[in-house]
Protein backbone atom coordinates (compact mmCIF):
# COMPACT_ATOMS: atom_id res chain seq x y z
CA UNK A 1 0.00 0.00 0.00
CA UNK A 2 0.95 3.42 -0.55
CA UNK A 3 1.79 5.61 2.86
CA UNK A 4 0.40 9.05 2.32
CA UNK A 5 -1.04 10.90 3.99
CA UNK A 6 -2.70 13.72 1.46
CA UNK A 7 -1.33 16.56 -0.86
CA UNK A 8 0.94 19.86 0.53
CA UNK A 9 1.01 22.98 -0.92
CA UNK A 10 4.79 24.19 -0.96
CA UNK A 11 4.19 27.51 -0.68
CA UNK A 12 1.45 28.29 1.61
CA UNK A 13 1.09 24.64 3.55
CA UNK A 14 -2.59 24.43 2.84
CA UNK A 15 -3.68 20.64 2.63
CA UNK A 16 -5.26 18.62 0.27
CA UNK A 17 -6.55 14.23 0.13
CA UNK A 18 -4.92 12.36 -2.66
CA UNK A 19 -6.69 13.47 -5.35
CA UNK A 20 -5.51 14.46 -8.83
CA UNK A 21 -4.83 17.79 -7.96
CA UNK A 22 -1.01 19.77 -8.84
CA UNK A 23 -2.01 23.56 -7.65
CA UNK A 24 -2.87 24.75 -4.65
CA UNK A 25 -6.96 26.37 -4.75
CA UNK A 26 -5.79 28.94 -2.08
CA UNK A 27 -2.19 30.56 -3.77
CA UNK A 28 -1.89 28.35 -6.69
CA UNK A 29 1.37 26.97 -5.38
CA UNK A 30 2.01 23.51 -6.84
CA UNK A 31 1.43 20.64 -4.53
CA UNK A 32 3.13 18.01 -3.10
CA UNK A 33 2.94 14.48 -1.31
CA UNK A 34 3.31 13.75 2.10
CA UNK A 35 3.97 10.57 2.96
CA UNK A 36 3.22 8.65 6.58
CA UNK A 37 7.38 8.59 7.40
CA UNK A 38 6.55 6.99 10.93
CA UNK A 39 4.83 3.69 9.49
CA UNK A 40 6.88 4.10 6.43
CA UNK A 41 10.03 3.07 8.63
CA UNK A 42 8.14 0.61 10.60
CA UNK A 43 8.21 -2.11 7.15
CA UNK A 44 11.30 -0.26 4.91
CA UNK A 45 14.69 -1.83 5.43
CA UNK A 46 18.16 -2.37 3.66
CA UNK A 47 16.84 -6.31 3.61
CA UNK A 48 13.10 -5.19 1.96
CA UNK A 49 14.23 -3.53 -0.89
CA UNK A 50 17.04 -5.56 -1.68
CA UNK A 51 13.95 -8.40 -1.72
CA UNK A 52 12.22 -6.39 -4.32
CA UNK A 53 12.26 -6.12 -7.84
CA UNK A 54 14.97 -5.09 -9.82
CA UNK A 55 12.84 -2.00 -10.67
CA UNK A 56 11.72 0.89 -9.50
CA UNK A 57 9.07 -0.80 -7.72
CA UNK A 58 11.83 -2.35 -4.95
CA UNK A 59 10.92 1.17 -3.24
CA UNK A 60 7.28 0.58 -3.65
CA UNK A 61 6.99 1.61 0.38
CA UNK A 62 9.12 5.25 -0.60
CA UNK A 63 6.27 5.86 -3.78
CA UNK A 64 3.04 7.25 -4.04
CA UNK A 65 1.58 5.10 -5.82
CA UNK A 66 0.39 1.29 -4.67
CA UNK A 67 3.16 -1.15 -5.24
CA UNK A 68 1.45 -4.45 -5.75
CA UNK A 69 0.43 -4.37 -9.43
CA UNK A 70 2.13 -1.40 -10.78
CA UNK A 71 2.42 -0.73 -14.37
CA UNK A 72 5.63 -1.80 -14.68
CA UNK A 73 7.61 -2.05 -18.00
CA UNK A 74 10.80 -2.89 -15.47
CA UNK A 75 12.05 0.66 -15.06
CA UNK A 76 14.99 1.49 -13.27
CA UNK A 77 17.95 -0.84 -11.26
CA UNK A 78 20.03 0.32 -14.53
CA UNK A 79 23.45 0.07 -14.38
CA UNK A 80 26.06 2.28 -11.88
CA UNK A 81 28.89 1.73 -14.10
CA UNK A 82 32.67 2.70 -12.48
CA UNK A 83 33.81 5.12 -15.42
CA UNK A 84 37.72 4.32 -15.30
CA UNK A 85 38.21 5.43 -19.12
CA UNK A 86 35.74 8.74 -18.86
CA UNK A 87 37.40 9.07 -15.38
CA UNK A 88 41.30 8.87 -16.59
CA UNK A 89 40.69 11.36 -19.36
CA UNK A 90 39.30 13.52 -16.98
CA UNK A 91 41.56 12.94 -13.95
CA UNK A 92 38.70 11.57 -11.78
CA UNK A 93 39.59 8.55 -10.09
CA UNK A 94 36.33 7.61 -8.76
CA UNK A 95 33.87 8.21 -10.94
CA UNK A 96 30.41 6.11 -11.78
CA UNK A 97 28.19 6.47 -14.55
CA UNK A 98 23.96 6.36 -13.44
CA UNK A 99 23.42 5.25 -16.84
CA UNK A 100 19.38 5.78 -17.12
CA UNK A 101 20.03 5.37 -20.92
CA UNK A 102 18.82 2.03 -20.81
CA UNK A 103 15.55 2.04 -19.43
CA UNK A 104 12.62 0.07 -21.28
CA UNK A 105 11.89 3.66 -23.35
CA UNK A 106 15.08 4.58 -23.52
CA UNK A 107 15.25 7.51 -21.05
CA UNK A 108 14.84 8.13 -17.41
CA UNK A 109 11.02 9.08 -17.96
CA UNK A 110 10.17 5.54 -17.32
CA UNK A 111 10.38 5.86 -14.11
CA UNK A 112 8.30 9.38 -13.75
CA UNK A 113 5.56 7.87 -15.73
CA UNK A 114 5.49 4.40 -14.22
CA UNK A 115 4.55 6.22 -10.85
CA UNK A 116 1.81 8.08 -12.92
CA UNK A 117 0.01 5.58 -15.03
CA UNK A 118 -0.34 3.55 -11.60
CA UNK A 119 -1.71 6.41 -10.02
CA UNK A 120 -3.71 7.48 -12.18
CA UNK A 121 -5.08 3.82 -12.92
CA UNK A 122 -5.81 4.25 -8.82
CA UNK A 123 -7.68 7.30 -9.63
CA UNK A 124 -10.39 5.67 -12.38
CA UNK A 125 -8.36 7.47 -15.73
CA UNK A 126 -9.26 5.51 -18.88
CA UNK A 127 -7.01 7.82 -20.17
CA UNK A 128 -3.21 9.03 -19.65
CA UNK A 129 -1.77 12.66 -21.97
CA UNK A 130 1.25 14.08 -22.13
CA UNK A 131 2.87 17.49 -24.16
CA UNK A 132 6.18 16.25 -24.78
CA UNK A 133 9.38 16.83 -27.25
CA UNK A 134 10.08 13.30 -27.13
CA UNK A 135 11.35 11.17 -24.38
CA UNK A 136 7.86 11.32 -22.30
CA UNK A 137 6.17 11.01 -25.08
CA UNK A 138 7.96 7.65 -25.95
CA UNK A 139 7.11 6.48 -22.51
CA UNK A 140 3.70 7.24 -21.71
CA UNK A 141 2.72 5.46 -25.27
CA UNK A 142 4.68 2.13 -23.84
CA UNK A 143 3.26 2.73 -20.21
CA UNK A 144 -0.10 2.68 -21.65
CA UNK A 145 0.36 -0.06 -24.40
CA UNK A 146 1.38 -2.28 -21.04
CA UNK A 147 -1.51 -1.44 -19.44
CA UNK A 148 -4.15 -1.59 -21.83
CA UNK A 149 -5.29 2.21 -21.54
CA UNK A 150 -5.20 4.98 -24.35
CA UNK A 151 -2.45 7.28 -24.56
CA UNK A 152 -3.02 10.70 -26.18
CA UNK A 153 0.08 12.42 -26.87
CA UNK A 154 0.73 15.92 -28.07
CA UNK A 155 4.03 16.81 -29.59
CA UNK A 156 4.81 19.91 -31.58
CA UNK A 157 5.02 19.44 -35.21
CA UNK A 158 8.18 19.71 -35.90
CA UNK A 159 9.80 17.11 -34.09
CA UNK A 160 12.20 14.52 -35.55
CA UNK A 161 11.06 12.00 -37.06
CA UNK A 162 12.87 9.86 -35.11
CA UNK A 163 11.35 10.54 -31.53
CA UNK A 164 7.67 10.16 -33.47
CA UNK A 165 8.40 6.97 -34.34
CA UNK A 166 9.58 6.32 -31.14
CA UNK A 167 5.89 6.66 -29.20
CA UNK A 168 4.42 6.01 -32.46
CA UNK A 169 5.13 2.46 -32.11
CA UNK A 170 3.23 2.26 -29.01
CA UNK A 171 0.06 3.11 -30.99
CA UNK A 172 -0.94 5.89 -28.70
CA UNK A 173 -3.22 8.58 -30.34
CA UNK A 174 -0.93 10.88 -31.76
CA UNK A 175 -1.61 14.64 -32.01
CA UNK A 176 0.85 16.89 -33.92
CA UNK A 177 0.02 20.36 -32.99
CA UNK A 178 0.66 22.94 -35.92
CA UNK A 179 2.09 26.11 -33.52
CA UNK A 180 4.99 27.88 -31.80
CA UNK A 181 6.78 26.41 -28.38
CA UNK A 182 4.33 28.64 -26.40
CA UNK A 183 1.12 27.80 -28.67
CA UNK A 184 1.40 23.81 -27.89
CA UNK A 185 2.61 24.82 -23.78
CA UNK A 186 -0.62 26.98 -23.41
CA UNK A 187 -2.89 24.69 -25.52
CA UNK A 188 -2.03 21.42 -23.59
CA UNK A 189 -2.49 23.35 -20.30
CA UNK A 190 -5.87 24.15 -21.24
CA UNK A 191 -6.98 20.75 -22.30
CA UNK A 192 -5.71 19.91 -19.21
CA UNK A 193 -8.65 21.35 -17.66
CA UNK A 194 -11.43 20.72 -19.98
CA UNK A 195 -10.76 16.89 -20.62
CA UNK A 196 -10.96 13.92 -18.02
CA UNK A 197 -7.61 12.63 -18.74
CA UNK A 198 -4.43 12.28 -16.73
CA UNK A 199 -1.83 14.49 -17.71
CA UNK A 200 1.52 12.76 -16.36
CA UNK A 201 3.08 16.13 -15.97
CA UNK A 202 0.05 18.31 -15.07
CA UNK A 203 -3.18 16.98 -12.90
CA UNK A 204 -0.42 13.67 -12.12
CA UNK A 205 2.68 15.93 -11.20
CA UNK A 206 2.56 15.68 -7.47
CA UNK A 207 3.18 11.48 -7.67
CA UNK A 208 4.71 11.92 -11.63
CA UNK A 209 7.54 13.57 -10.16
CA UNK A 210 8.28 11.38 -7.11
CA UNK A 211 9.39 8.75 -9.34
CA UNK A 212 12.79 10.69 -9.72
CA UNK A 213 13.80 9.63 -6.22
CA UNK A 214 14.47 6.21 -7.59
CA UNK A 215 17.48 7.85 -9.13
CA UNK A 216 19.03 9.01 -5.60
CA UNK A 217 17.79 5.87 -3.87
CA UNK A 218 18.91 3.22 -6.81
CA UNK A 219 22.32 5.16 -6.72
CA UNK A 220 23.05 5.24 -2.96
CA UNK A 221 21.83 1.22 -2.63
CA UNK A 222 24.33 0.69 -5.83
CA UNK A 223 27.21 2.44 -3.83
CA UNK A 224 26.52 -0.02 -0.79
CA UNK A 225 24.15 2.40 0.79
CA UNK A 226 25.82 5.19 1.14
CA UNK A 227 25.91 8.84 -0.82
CA UNK A 228 28.39 10.41 -3.25
CA UNK A 229 30.56 13.32 -2.40
CA UNK A 230 29.12 15.10 -5.84
CA UNK A 231 26.53 14.20 -8.05
CA UNK A 232 26.24 15.78 -11.85
CA UNK A 233 22.45 15.92 -13.51
CA UNK A 234 21.14 17.57 -16.05
CA UNK A 235 18.32 19.76 -15.44
CA UNK A 236 15.18 20.97 -17.29
CA UNK A 237 12.30 21.63 -15.39
CA UNK A 238 14.16 21.09 -11.69
CA UNK A 239 12.10 18.54 -10.65
CA UNK A 240 14.19 15.49 -11.48
CA UNK A 241 17.21 17.93 -10.06
CA UNK A 242 15.11 18.10 -6.68
CA UNK A 243 14.05 14.51 -6.63
CA UNK A 244 17.39 13.43 -6.68
CA UNK A 245 18.11 14.88 -3.62
CA UNK A 246 15.24 14.26 -1.52
CA UNK A 247 15.70 10.80 -2.47
CA UNK A 248 19.13 10.98 -0.76
CA UNK A 249 17.87 12.76 2.57
CA UNK A 250 14.71 10.22 2.64
CA UNK A 251 17.36 7.23 3.09
CA UNK A 252 19.37 8.78 5.33
CA UNK A 253 16.10 9.98 7.48
CA UNK A 254 14.68 6.32 7.41
CA UNK A 255 18.28 5.13 8.76
CA UNK A 256 18.77 3.20 5.03
CA UNK A 257 22.46 4.39 4.57
CA UNK A 258 25.14 2.59 6.76
CA UNK A 259 26.19 4.18 9.92
CA UNK A 260 23.55 6.43 9.89
CA UNK A 261 20.84 6.67 12.59
CA UNK A 262 17.34 7.66 11.27
CA UNK A 263 16.44 10.77 12.39
CA UNK A 264 12.86 13.10 12.15
CA UNK A 265 12.22 14.80 8.96
CA UNK A 266 11.02 17.89 10.74
CA UNK A 267 7.90 19.99 9.89
CA UNK A 268 9.13 19.52 6.18
CA UNK A 269 9.19 17.17 4.21
CA UNK A 270 10.33 18.45 1.28
CA UNK A 271 13.01 20.99 2.43
CA UNK A 272 14.53 17.98 4.81
CA UNK A 273 18.26 18.12 4.79
CA UNK A 274 19.97 15.25 6.75
CA UNK A 275 23.66 16.24 8.20
CA UNK A 276 25.07 12.97 6.71
CA UNK A 277 23.98 13.43 3.11
CA UNK A 278 26.74 15.78 2.32
CA UNK A 279 26.55 15.32 -1.60
CA UNK A 280 26.90 18.26 -3.86
CA UNK A 281 24.43 18.77 -6.18
CA UNK A 282 25.70 19.87 -9.59
CA UNK A 283 23.44 21.09 -12.01
CA UNK A 284 23.80 21.15 -15.94
CA UNK A 285 21.80 23.20 -18.31
CA UNK A 286 22.39 23.66 -22.35
CA UNK A 287 23.37 27.25 -22.79
CA UNK A 288 20.43 27.52 -25.11
CA UNK A 289 17.95 26.84 -22.65
CA UNK A 290 19.06 28.16 -18.97
CA UNK A 291 17.01 29.91 -16.99
CA UNK A 292 18.25 27.83 -13.79
CA UNK A 293 22.07 27.65 -14.33
CA UNK A 294 21.64 32.11 -15.17
CA UNK A 295 19.49 32.74 -11.90
CA UNK A 296 22.27 30.74 -10.26
CA UNK A 297 25.21 32.24 -11.01
CA UNK A 298 23.84 35.72 -11.46
CA UNK A 299 22.96 35.24 -7.66
CA UNK A 300 18.62 36.03 -8.93
CA UNK A 301 16.50 34.51 -6.70
CA UNK A 302 14.10 34.19 -9.64
CA UNK A 303 13.82 32.34 -12.35
CA UNK A 304 13.48 34.62 -15.41
CA UNK A 305 11.67 32.23 -18.45
CA UNK A 306 13.63 32.09 -21.58
CA UNK A 307 12.51 30.73 -25.04
CA UNK A 308 14.48 27.40 -25.70
CA UNK A 309 16.87 27.27 -28.68
CA UNK A 310 19.21 24.72 -28.08
CA UNK A 311 20.56 21.67 -29.58
CA UNK A 312 19.52 19.65 -26.41
CA UNK A 313 15.42 19.38 -27.15
CA UNK A 314 15.11 17.05 -24.13
CA UNK A 315 15.99 19.94 -21.71
CA UNK A 316 14.80 22.48 -23.56
CA UNK A 317 12.07 24.20 -21.32
CA UNK A 318 12.14 27.61 -20.99
CA UNK A 319 9.60 28.16 -17.87
CA UNK A 320 11.11 25.55 -15.45
CA UNK A 321 8.11 24.71 -13.09
CA UNK A 322 10.91 23.80 -10.20
CA UNK A 323 13.46 26.22 -10.82
CA UNK A 324 13.00 28.17 -7.64
CA UNK A 325 12.97 24.57 -5.49
CA UNK A 326 16.27 23.84 -7.46
CA UNK A 327 17.69 27.12 -6.63
CA UNK A 328 17.40 25.80 -2.85
CA UNK A 329 18.85 22.40 -3.80
CA UNK A 330 22.17 23.86 -4.92
CA UNK A 331 22.37 26.09 -2.42
CA UNK A 332 21.72 23.87 0.69
CA UNK A 333 24.01 21.31 -0.89
CA UNK A 334 26.97 23.25 -1.82
CA UNK A 335 26.57 22.81 -5.38
CA UNK A 336 26.61 24.71 -8.37
CA UNK A 337 25.06 25.35 -11.99
CA UNK A 338 26.70 25.81 -15.41
CA UNK A 339 25.04 26.56 -18.74
CA UNK A 340 27.07 24.12 -21.33
CA UNK A 341 28.01 26.15 -24.33
CA UNK A 342 26.18 24.37 -27.19
CA UNK A 343 29.18 23.66 -29.54
CA UNK A 344 30.44 21.80 -26.22
CA UNK A 345 26.93 19.06 -26.54
CA UNK A 346 28.28 16.71 -29.54
CA UNK A 347 31.82 16.71 -27.75
CA UNK A 348 30.11 15.56 -24.36
CA UNK A 349 28.25 13.05 -26.54
CA UNK A 350 31.31 11.69 -28.29
CA UNK A 351 33.33 11.66 -24.88
CA UNK A 352 31.31 9.24 -23.01
CA UNK A 353 30.80 7.59 -26.48
CA UNK A 354 34.78 7.03 -26.75
CA UNK A 355 35.77 6.50 -23.74
CA UNK A 356 32.89 4.53 -22.01
CA UNK A 357 30.72 2.49 -24.98
CA UNK A 358 27.80 4.59 -23.97
CA UNK A 359 26.20 6.29 -26.81
CA UNK A 360 23.82 9.16 -25.01
CA UNK A 361 21.60 11.49 -26.68
CA UNK A 362 22.46 15.50 -26.08
CA UNK A 363 21.02 15.46 -23.03
CA UNK A 364 24.15 13.80 -21.26
CA UNK A 365 26.83 15.14 -24.15
CA UNK A 366 25.43 18.29 -21.64
CA UNK A 367 25.91 16.60 -18.44
CA UNK A 368 29.48 15.08 -19.69
CA UNK A 369 30.59 18.67 -20.63
CA UNK A 370 29.41 19.90 -17.55
CA UNK A 371 31.28 17.25 -15.71
CA UNK A 372 34.47 18.17 -17.60
CA UNK A 373 34.32 21.99 -16.59
CA UNK A 374 33.51 20.81 -13.03
CA UNK A 375 36.86 18.55 -12.95
CA UNK A 376 38.91 20.50 -15.06
CA UNK A 377 37.89 23.67 -13.01
CA UNK A 378 39.05 21.63 -9.37
CA UNK A 379 35.56 21.83 -8.28
CA UNK A 380 35.61 17.81 -8.33
CA UNK A 381 39.03 16.81 -6.51
CA UNK A 382 40.15 13.45 -8.25
CA UNK A 383 39.48 11.12 -5.77
CA UNK A 384 35.75 12.31 -4.37
CA UNK A 385 33.17 10.06 -5.19
CA UNK A 386 31.13 11.43 -8.04
CA UNK A 387 27.90 10.41 -10.24
CA UNK A 388 27.30 11.26 -13.41
CA UNK A 389 23.73 10.96 -14.32
CA UNK A 390 22.96 9.80 -17.86
CA UNK A 391 19.53 9.83 -18.57
CA UNK A 392 18.84 9.36 -22.41
CA UNK A 393 19.87 6.90 -25.16
CA UNK A 394 21.82 8.86 -28.38
CA UNK A 395 19.54 6.63 -30.81
CA UNK A 396 17.16 9.10 -29.93
CA UNK A 397 18.80 11.96 -31.46
CA UNK A 398 21.46 10.48 -34.22
CA UNK A 399 21.06 13.63 -36.42
CA UNK A 400 22.96 15.56 -34.16
CA UNK A 401 26.10 13.62 -34.46
CA UNK A 402 25.99 12.30 -38.20
CA UNK A 403 29.67 13.95 -39.28
CA UNK A 404 31.00 10.69 -37.23
CA UNK A 405 30.10 8.91 -39.99
CA UNK A 406 33.02 8.89 -41.79
CA UNK A 407 33.87 5.54 -42.90
CA UNK A 408 37.03 4.29 -44.65
CA UNK A 409 35.58 3.52 -48.52
CA UNK A 410 37.67 0.88 -50.06
CA UNK A 411 37.26 -1.45 -53.05
CA UNK A 412 36.79 -5.10 -52.49
CA UNK A 413 40.26 -5.65 -52.64
CA UNK A 414 42.89 -6.58 -50.08
CA UNK A 415 45.12 -3.86 -51.63
CA UNK A 416 42.65 -1.59 -51.30
CA UNK A 417 42.18 -1.87 -47.62
CA UNK A 418 45.58 -2.11 -47.10
CA UNK A 419 46.68 0.87 -48.75
CA UNK A 420 43.58 2.93 -47.18
CA UNK A 421 43.83 1.70 -43.96
CA UNK A 422 47.86 2.65 -43.71
CA UNK A 423 47.27 5.72 -44.81
CA UNK A 424 44.57 6.16 -41.87
CA UNK A 425 46.88 4.89 -39.53
CA UNK B 1 -18.46 33.41 -18.17
CA UNK B 2 -14.53 31.26 -17.79
CA UNK B 3 -12.12 31.19 -15.78
CA UNK B 4 -8.03 30.95 -16.50
CA UNK B 5 -4.63 30.83 -13.95
CA UNK B 6 -2.21 32.22 -15.34
CA UNK B 7 1.61 33.69 -14.77
CA UNK B 8 3.31 37.05 -15.66
CA UNK B 9 6.52 37.30 -15.81
CA UNK B 10 7.86 41.29 -15.94
CA UNK B 11 11.19 42.21 -16.92
CA UNK B 12 13.40 45.00 -15.41
CA UNK B 13 11.85 47.74 -17.78
CA UNK B 14 8.15 46.55 -16.85
CA UNK B 15 8.14 46.37 -13.34
CA UNK B 16 6.73 49.66 -12.62
CA UNK B 17 4.17 49.29 -15.73
CA UNK B 18 0.19 48.90 -13.90
CA UNK B 19 -0.05 46.41 -16.46
CA UNK B 20 -2.85 44.52 -14.29
CA UNK B 21 -4.42 47.45 -13.14
CA UNK B 22 -5.01 48.52 -17.15
CA UNK B 23 -6.13 44.73 -18.21
CA UNK B 24 -9.14 45.62 -15.83
CA UNK B 25 -9.70 48.65 -17.72
CA UNK B 26 -9.50 47.86 -21.17
CA UNK B 27 -11.20 44.31 -20.93
CA UNK B 28 -14.42 43.07 -19.06
CA UNK B 29 -12.00 41.00 -17.23
CA UNK B 30 -11.86 40.54 -13.22
CA UNK B 31 -8.13 39.98 -12.02
CA UNK B 32 -7.57 38.20 -8.97
CA UNK B 33 -3.95 38.04 -7.99
CA UNK B 34 -3.07 34.78 -5.02
CA UNK B 35 1.28 35.25 -5.03
CA UNK B 36 3.52 37.84 -6.28
CA UNK B 37 6.87 38.56 -6.09
CA UNK B 38 8.78 41.56 -7.21
CA UNK B 39 12.24 42.16 -7.39
CA UNK B 40 14.15 45.15 -8.92
CA UNK B 41 15.15 43.35 -11.51
CA UNK B 42 12.53 40.81 -12.75
CA UNK B 43 8.65 40.54 -10.71
CA UNK B 44 6.26 37.91 -11.63
CA UNK B 45 2.49 37.58 -10.26
CA UNK B 46 -0.13 34.40 -10.59
CA UNK B 47 -3.52 35.35 -11.00
CA UNK B 48 -6.83 33.86 -11.84
CA UNK B 49 -8.31 35.90 -14.66
CA UNK B 50 -12.85 35.78 -14.78
CA UNK B 51 -14.66 36.79 -18.29
CA UNK B 52 -15.55 35.79 -21.06
CA UNK B 53 -13.34 33.52 -22.84
CA UNK B 54 -12.89 35.61 -26.03
CA UNK B 55 -12.18 38.46 -23.81
CA UNK B 56 -9.70 36.70 -21.44
CA UNK B 57 -7.74 35.63 -24.96
CA UNK B 58 -7.83 39.42 -26.12
CA UNK B 59 -6.79 40.71 -23.11
CA UNK B 60 -3.90 38.22 -23.04
CA UNK B 61 -2.77 38.64 -26.41
CA UNK B 62 -2.72 42.44 -25.15
CA UNK B 63 -0.81 41.71 -22.24
CA UNK B 64 1.70 39.86 -24.34
CA UNK B 65 2.14 42.96 -26.91
CA UNK B 66 4.00 44.98 -23.80
CA UNK B 67 5.87 42.99 -23.48
CA UNK B 68 4.99 40.94 -20.08
CA UNK B 69 5.59 37.25 -20.73
CA UNK B 70 2.47 34.68 -20.23
CA UNK B 71 3.09 31.42 -19.14
CA UNK B 72 0.14 29.03 -17.67
CA UNK B 73 0.67 28.36 -14.03
CA UNK B 74 2.30 25.22 -13.56
CA UNK B 75 5.54 25.84 -15.76
CA UNK B 76 5.82 24.44 -19.06
CA UNK B 77 3.56 21.49 -19.44
CA UNK B 78 5.56 20.89 -22.29
CA UNK B 79 8.55 18.12 -21.34
CA UNK B 80 11.62 16.81 -22.81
Amino acid sequence: MAFLNGLKCRECGREYPVEPLNVCDFCFGPLEVVYDYATISEVVSQDSIAKGPLSIWRYKDLLPAEGDDPVDIMAGFTPLLKARGLGKTLGLNNLYIKNDSVNPSFSFKDRVVSVAATKALEFGYETIACASTGNLACSVAAHCARAGVRAVVFIPSDLERGKIIGAAIYNPVLVSVDGTYDQVNRLCSELADDYPWAFVNINMRPYYAEGSKTLGYEVAEQLGWRVPDHVVVPSASGAMFTKIWKGLNEMACLGLLDGVPSSSFGVDQNTVHHPAVTTKMHMQQAEGCSPIATAWNSNQSQVVPVRPDSLAKSLAIGNPADGIYALKVIERSGGSAYAVPESDIVDGIKLLAETEGIFTETAGGVTVSGLKNLADSGAIKPDDLTVVYITGNGLKTQEAVEQVVNPLSIKPSISSFESVFEGAK
Amino acid sequence: MGKQRVKFVFEENLVKQPVIYELGQKFKIVTNIRRAEVGEDVGWVVLELDGDEPEIKRGLEWVSSTGVRVDPLGGDVIDG
